[in-house]
């Protein structure tokens, strides 16, 4: 039975949740709020986009509809169709994965690149299987071997320099220690090291490649340095610049914190020197004032000097960029890690650098894009990197007076691996979560 | 301006101690291979072609140079050069032969210590200009802004002939051939200069070259040439004689196709016995092969027939032989006698 109530109406029960209007709600309401709302934002929403169809209707049947893949030049391009004379690509595409890389040989290079994404793959991802990290290790020699090839000992040999180098750092304190300053006996230790590895490098080698080779030679053809051109010298001096710069930059960015005044002036000495010097500078010091330092008659092999110099540059960079990370970091954080009584390695490595790099992602892998475009400056020393290659490529009377299909064919490739670098780093810092939330 | 001065001072000191290692000619057989500077592409002179290999008018100098002292065309390693970086690349040995249409001056043969060994191209500089713009003389170019390349020549003649006609101009510096095309075509200057066979390379490689012309003025004598160090004349004498050899045996009559042939001694004229080497010890004298002459020749015909080949009046760049024609039909093409 019912009750009177004293008032006109009530809900007997609950109104079941209307859907929101359509005007806020699905497309339409997303295109609402997002694109036209307002009168500016509308018109600049029309303007983008008549901008955007305007591109496409000119560059899509340019690139894809009237576009010629089959011609031996431009001219028989031209006959074919009027849009993108793509031919030239499909013709010298090889050129420009390898340059001037032997037919036969090309595989080489070709396991070398497959090869390094196994190599990268623990670094780059903490899922990957922690034993590979030796393989990673080991790459940077089976690459080199793999793309200049000659006897594989030779690698082999340059790599047991450091282990020897590192042998020494180990075992030789224990032995000095009755005779020497406590103090002295880990610095002693370290220039031994050194010591033995240059020694090493600069006699042993030799030596040792030679006799192994007796014994058992594993030899592939060898390639100069002056066949490697194209996407091949690009990626080959990008990779070990960015390989090489971030151990490099960490030590100068801690050598430049230190409380060691030599240390700490050679650091900030060789930081302040490389940045202030321009690439192209560095790299045609190592093309031709190298030679007079080196005693003559030594052969260093020409990438292999830029390569050192591009590590170097870039390593500046980045001691400053880790410089930067470093100094976010609290005070609390290095007292903290003091007090927890770790000594100065320790609480680098534990407490510190994590945090430190974790900063400075975005600045980190900045450098790295930066340095992977600094690579087409090659062309001033004589290396024919892609955009190098380009220039004797449009000599070629069959593919004269082509411009924007080679130009784009290179920015393609340069997006592509700038853009997962920058992808990279964006999955990196999600998974890091760095913001100081 | 001052980087420029860095450069020279370095090239020259750099020169100093080069010279004193001498002997290229044993390095290059050491090695096995010629370091040949050619340009960074300049079409008809130095491009690649379909294979990846350097081809060109002057490439093949060069490897006909890596022909007659190693016997094989392909011994041989490019190494592109801008205008700026040639001399110093030659002078610190890591190049030892640039053929990259250069002109033999006397600053260049003299203060950077160069042997120029004479001349492959006779050239001059010219204009090129978009025909729109409706001028028909070099001397109508006041305040043209005019793009021109660093380190060359062409940018002190440029100069000079400015000021002896009274006449301003705004230069737009750049560093390579590709580059100035894009400035050019991208009317960023009125005017590209350079040496005329240049132009004409250029103009080729344009969408509409007829949209272009060649001023009829040439404001300098650009004699173009191979170059090596000072301090070798051996070395210097077989890239010389190489070329030399070339121009002889288009004088005589020698072909890629017929080499072989006039050299099984059907010839009777003793000039080209000499040349083939089945007469006398030329080779021998030069430190070469007896038969270096035929390789040289083999790898791309005789100076003519490379000329029609790369630059030629049936190619895309269509120069025609004017002053580069041998001395006996009206040009000043003239080989010492060889003997
Ligand atoms: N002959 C002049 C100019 C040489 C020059 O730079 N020529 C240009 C155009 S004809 C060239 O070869 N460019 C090719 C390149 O940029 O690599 C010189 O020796 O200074």
């Amino acid at each position: 039975m019912k009750e009177r109530l004293s008032v006109a109406f009530v809900a007997e029960r609950q109104i079941p949740p209307a859907p929101p209007p359509a005007k806020t709600g699905g497309v339409v309401g997303w295109l609402r709020e997002n694109l036209f709302s307002g009168i500016f934002n509308t018109v600049a929403t029309l303007l983008s986009f008549a901008f955007v169809a305007y591109v496409l209707a000119s560059v899509v049947p340019w690139l894809f509809l009237d576009s010629v893949w089959n011609a031996s030049s431009l001219q028989e391009c031209r006959k074919i169709d009027d849009g993108a004379c793509l031919a030239v690509i499909n013709e010298r595409f090889l050129q420009f994965v390898f340059g001037f890389y032997p037919d036969g040989l090309r595989w080489r290079p070709v396991l070398a690149f497959a090869l390094m994404f196994i190599a990268i793959w623990p670094a780059l991802f903490a899922s990957a299987p922690r034993k590979l990290l030796i393989f990673t290790g080991l790459y940077p020699l089976l690459a080199y071997w793999l793309i200049w090839g000659g006897s594989f000992w030779g690698p082999v040999g340059v790599l047991a320099g450091p282990v020897l180098g590192w042998a020494c750092v180990r075992w030789l304190p224990g032995l000095m220690r009755g005779w020497l300053d406590e103090r002295l006996v880990f610095l002693a230790a370290v220039g031994v090291g050194l010591l033995a590895t240059v020694l090493w490098w600069l006699f042993g080698v030799t030596v040792f490649d030679d006799t192994l080779s007796a014994v058992l030679a594993v030899d592939l053809d060898s390639v100069e340095s002056a066949r490697l051109g194209g996407f091949l010298l690009s990626t080959i001096i990008g990779v070990s610049g960015i390989v090489g710069s971030l151990p490099v930059g960490i030590v100068l960015a801690l050598g430049r914190q230190s409380n060691l005044l030599i240390i700490k002036a050679c650091c900030v000495g060789f930081i302040e020197f490389i940045r202030g010097v321009p690439l192209i500078t560095l790299l045609f010091v190592a093309w031709l004032l190298l030679a007079y330092f080196l005693p003559p008659g030594t052969e260093f092999d020409l990438i292999l000097r830029v390569v050192i110099m591009v590590t170097a540059f870039a390593s500046a960079y980045m001691a400053e960029v880790i410089r930067g990370g470093l100094a976010a970091l609290p005070v609390g954080q290095y007292e903290a890690a003091d007090s927890l009584g770790l000594d100065y390695w320790k609480s680098m490595q534990l407490i510190i650098l994590p945090q430190a790099l974790k900063v400075s992602i975005p600045g980190i892998v900045n450098t790295f894009i930066g340095l992977f475009k600094d690579t087409t400056l090659v062309i001033v020393i004589g290396l024919l990197d892609p955009v190098g290659l380009l220039q004797p490529i449009r000599a070629d009377q069959n593919w004269n007076g082509i411009v924007w299909e080679l130009y784009g064919f290179i920015a393609l490739f340069f997006f592509i691996f700038c853009f997962a670098m920058s992808r990279y780093s964006m999955h990196l810092e999600r998974n890091l979560d760095v913001g100081h939330r | 301006m001052k980087l420029k001065t860095t450069l020279v001072a370095a090239t020259a000191a750099v020169a100093v101690s080069a010279a004193a290692q001498g002997a290229t000619l044993d390095d290059v057989k050491a090695k096995g291979f010629i370091q040949c500077g050619v340009s960074t592409g300049l079409a008809g002179f130095a491009f690649t072609d379909s294979n990846g290999n350097w081809d060109g008018f002057d490439v093949t100098f060069c490897r006909a140079t890596a022909a007659a002292v190693l016997g094989d065309a392909n011994a041989i390693k490019f190494t592109p050069t801008t205008g700026k970086t040639r001399f110093t690349a030659l002078a610190s040995g890591e190049i030892d032969v640039l053929y990259r249409n250069t002109t033999w001056t006397l600053s260049r043969d003299v203060d950077l210590k160069f042997d120029f060994l004479g001349v492959n191209y006779y050239d001059g500089q010219g204009f090129m200009i978009r025909k729109d713009m409706g001028v028909a003389s070099a001397t109508d170019l006041n305040d043209a802004t005019v793009c021109i390349q660093t380190g060359t020549t062409t940018e002190l003649n440029l100069a000079d002939f400015f000021r002896a006609n009274n006449m301003n101009y705004d230069p737009v510096p750049i560093e390579t051939n590709a580059e100035a095309q894009q400035k050019y075509l991208a009317n960023a200057c009125d005017v590209y200069t350079t040496d005329a066979s240049g132009l004409a390379a250029t103009r080729a490689t344009f969408e509409n070259p007829g949209d272009h012309i060649v001023l009829p003025e040439i404001i300098s004598k650009e004699p173009l040439g191979p170059l090596v160090r000072h301090g070798d004349n051996a070395w210097g004498d077989i890239v010389r004689w190489v070329m030399n050899a070339l121009i002889i045996a288009e004088e005589k009559g020698i072909t890629a196709a017929n080499v072989d042939s006039m050299a099984s001694a059907s010839t009777k004229d003793p000039e080209v016995k000499r040349l083939l080497g089945v007469e006398g010890n030329y080779g021998e004298m030069l430190g070469l092969a007896p038969d270096w002459a035929i390789h040289a020749i083999k790898t791309g015909g005789n100076y003519g027939e490379i000329f029609e080949k790369y630059i030629g009046e049936n190619t895309a760049i269509g120069l025609s032989r004017g002053l580069n024609q041998l001395w006996t039909k009206g040009g000043i093409l003239y080989a010492p006698p060889f003997r």
